[in-house]
């Protein structure tokens, strides 16, 4: 059967067959990395798409609907319109940080794509501390969004950066005890493993009220740290102009753009590979004929379809609620769910040393 | 003047007490036109906000004393533009008053429904564009749809969908569209079934009501001082409505509330006007079913004159008492006009309401206090 994993492999014989070991390897980074950035270009694309198609289905109009069949090439020529605007400089602006702002922010949108697995043994590296290694990746992004609001010397910029740095510094904390009830269940920080645990069934269906509770924790946890509504109150367009990325035009402005949909694709891959099972196949205890046929569907496609499922839930949210505000956001992290999330974890580790998890 | 190393170093410079002064507009998202606010913060709580106005100044004031009593009218669309009908009421009432024009039965009824119906047009787009403030798209296009059926039915009657100038004195321009009867039915159908949808969205939504709850209270003392009006007196507990304490056309024959609450807060104000949208279904339903055959408009002369002296009229638009201020010479121009128009008390109580709070209570505080700029600049 066609599989990635025989595709990865088939071209790794080939390469190994045909150069030496030194050289297969170089030819090997270059193919992943022309991947990642196509993945990138492509995941830009479509998640825009997505959601202007979403928020238009939830706000009653149609969304594009005149570029392509669909409107589906709508966001292709967007793209094209960003590239050839003028990237603005503003004179005040420190020209050196402004300029490697979106840079950052995008580099580590793009180091977290490492260690997900996104199809059955089709991963690029698979670290034994994958969760240590995007919890602490994830939180790196607040410097790229701190430096371009400090450097764009303008009021509205700054106010954008100090809210999101608040925000990114408070809400990580949840969203890494979230993902800490599945390690303590797991036993393991590797992705691959994480995922192997799951194969009779997912965390979220085998491992009781705490985990449930531990997902919802997490969906709302990086919903805020990925600056999404109803926490994007570093870009509060009504209140902010446009927050950090005020001062920012053309191509630089569309890299905080795609890099903010690129942390909302990972952010969803890695909930669906610690609480849905990455790219396992869905399976229903003794039904072996159920499971048969659900493990002929392609692995990729479980995980995609996983990880677009949350994705679209956190544009429901963005398309429903409206914003909060600065300390309301702030009370909601350390009243409530820093709280929740400590004594959660208290009880899945109880969960998990008597054993009680299915 | 400023030379261009002033102005950069404007941008950096923080206030006396270090606190950081912005300004927010001309052109900002939530000040919905051309406001200028000058918001001195300390951190992100407000110190001071002090509103700069004039940048939509078009002396309208000024230009309605050298247009005649038929001419003058279509400017006053141009004030307040939500509510362009009621403003021409306003207008075509006075002149009425000062020369004892008779209206017809039909004009007066034909009137007081568009009235409502432009009321619940300008509160459909308040409670889109207060949404979209605190940070909630979606309600606008449930809102707009609404909308959209009564700028339908006004095109079908006067041609337009925004400054209608459909009103003039001694009863109407034209006779009204032979489906406009339906139409509002259809309307009524509409907006009874569709307004619990975007009050489910709004209304009851956790987060709309802790970003408004307590965020700008105003006192009925200080409405009454700052001379507020409208819904947003209302809900401090203050009873003005026009309609009530002066009835005009055929408000002194429809039963309806005046919708008074106490807590004087965003949410209040928010609530005020949504109930005040159902009490206005409430006026059509009575009226629209009994518009009285006959002329729509009275007999006026060709050139209308006001006798020398002073005149006042006052209608509650959808944000407030709107007065008009005639002084005449007995000619066919006024010597002086004035509005008192409602947007400008209520911008006053700004900075008051909204010191010691946050940016985001801002956003909260003015999206309730329904500015229009141009109502407020005239």
């Amino acid at each position: 059967m066609l599989s990635l994993e025989s595709i990865t492999k088939t071209t790794q014989d080939w390469l190994l067959a045909k150069f030496d070991p030194t050289i297969a390897l170089a030819i090997e980074c270059v193919i992943v990395i022309l991947l990642c950035i196509t993945l990138f270009a492509v995941l830009g694309l479509v998640l825009v798409l997505l959601e202007r198609k979403v928020a238009a289905r939830i706000q009653i109009r149609l969304g594009p609907n005149r570029v392509g069949p669909g409107g589906i090439f709508q966001t292709a020529a967007d793209t094209l319109k960003l590239i050839m605007k003028e990237g603005l400089t503003p004179d005040t602006a420190d020209k050196f940080l402004f300029n490697l702002a979106p840079f950052v922010v995008m580099m580590v949108a793009m180091l977290l794509l490492a260690p997900i697995a996104f199809a059955k043994n089709f991963q690029i590296w698979d670290i034994n501390i994958g969760v240590l290694y995007i919890s602490s990746v994830s939180s790196l992004s607040v410097i790229g969004i701190l430096m371009a609001g400090w450097a764009s010397n303008n009021k509205y910029s700054l106010l954008g950066a100090m809210r999101s740095g608040a925000q990114i510094v408070s809400y990580e904390l949840s969203a890494g005890f979230a993902v800490l009830t599945i390690v303590v269940l797991t036993g393991s920080l590797q992705i691959s493993e994480i995922v192997a645990a799951q194969e009779n069934g997912w965390w979220l269906f085998k491992g009781h009220i705490p985990v449930v509770i531990a997902f919802v924790l997490y969906i709302i946890a990086v919903t805020a740290e990925t600056n999404r509504a109803p926490f994007d109150l570093a870009e509060a367009e009504s209140e902010l102009t446009a927050g950090f990325h005020t001062e920012y035009s053309g191509m630089k402005f569309a890299l905080f753009f795609l890099a903010e949909y690129i942390n909302i694709f990972i952010v969803c891959a890695i909930g669906a590979t610690l609480f849905l099972g990455g790219w396992m196949p869905f399976h229903i205890g003794s039904w072996e004929a159920f499971n048969h046929i659900m493990d002929y569907i392609p692995s990729s496609i479980w995980f995609m379809g996983k990880t677009f499922f949350l994705i679209f839930l956190i544009m429901w949210f963005r398309w429903t609620f409206p914003r909060l505000r600065v300390d309301q956001l702030l009370n909601l992290e350390w009243k409530y769910l820093l709280p929740i999330s400590l004594f959660n974890l208290l009880l899945v580790t109880v969960v998990a040393i008597m054993g009680w998890h299915f | 003047m400023y030379n261009e190393t002033e102005i950069i170093k404007d941008t950096t410079e923080l206030g006396p007490d270090g606190e950081l002064v912005i300004n927010m507009g001309p052109q900002h998202p939530a000040t919905h036109g051309v406001l200028h606010l000058v918001v001195t913060l300390n951190g992100e709580t407000i110190k001071k906000i002090e509103p700069h106005l004039g940048y939509i100044h078009r002396s309208i004031e000024k230009m309605c004393e050298r247009l005649t009593y038929r001419q003058f009218i279509y400017v006053t669309s141009r004030m307040d533009y939500l509510s362009s009908h009621i403003n021409n009421t306003a207008c075509a009432l006075l002149v009425e008053k000062g020369m004892q024009i008779e209206v017809p039965e039909r004009a007066k009824v034909v009137r007081t429904i568009l009235n409502e119906l432009t009321r619940i047009a300008s509160h459909e787009l308040w409670i889109g564009a207060m949404a979209m403030d605190l940070g909630a798209f979606t309600p606008f296009f449930y809102a707009f749809r609404e909308r959209e059926m009564i700028t339908d039915i006004m095109e079908d009657t006067c041609g337009a969908r925004l400054t209608m100038n459909y009103i003039v004195p001694g009863g109407l321009m034209y006779d009204i569209h032979p489906a406009f009867q339906t139409n509002v039915k259809a309307f009524i159908k509409q907006f009874k079934e569709k307004v619990t949808e975007y009050e489910d969205l709004v209304t009851g939504n956790v987060i709309f009501q802790s970003r408004t709850k307590g965020v700008g209270v105003l006192t009925a003392e200080d409405a009454i001082s700052y001379g507020c009006t409208g819904p947003v007196a209302r809900a401090s507990g203050v009873s003005c409505d026009m309609r009530k304490i002066a009835p005009y056309d055929a408000y002194d024959r429809v039963e309806f509330d005046e919708v008074i609450e106490t807590d004087g807060d965003s949410f209040t104000r928010y609530l005020v006007r949504v109930k005040e949208m159902n009490q206005s279904i409430r006026i059509i339903e009575q009226l629209i079913d009994n518009i009285p055959e006959g002329e729509f408009v009275g007999k006026t002369k060709n050139v209308l004159k006001l006798a020398k002296g002073e005149f006042y009229q006052r209608v509650e638009t959808a944000r407030g008492e709107l007065g008009v201020y005639i002084v005449s010479e007995g000619g066919t121009t006024p010597y002086r006009i004035k509005f008192r128009s409602p947007g400008f008390s209520n911008l006053s109580v700004l900075n008051h309401i909204s010191k010691g709070s946050m940016i985001g209570d801002l956003m909260a505080t003015m999206g309730t206090l329904d500015l229009v700029i141009p109502d407020i600049d005239r």
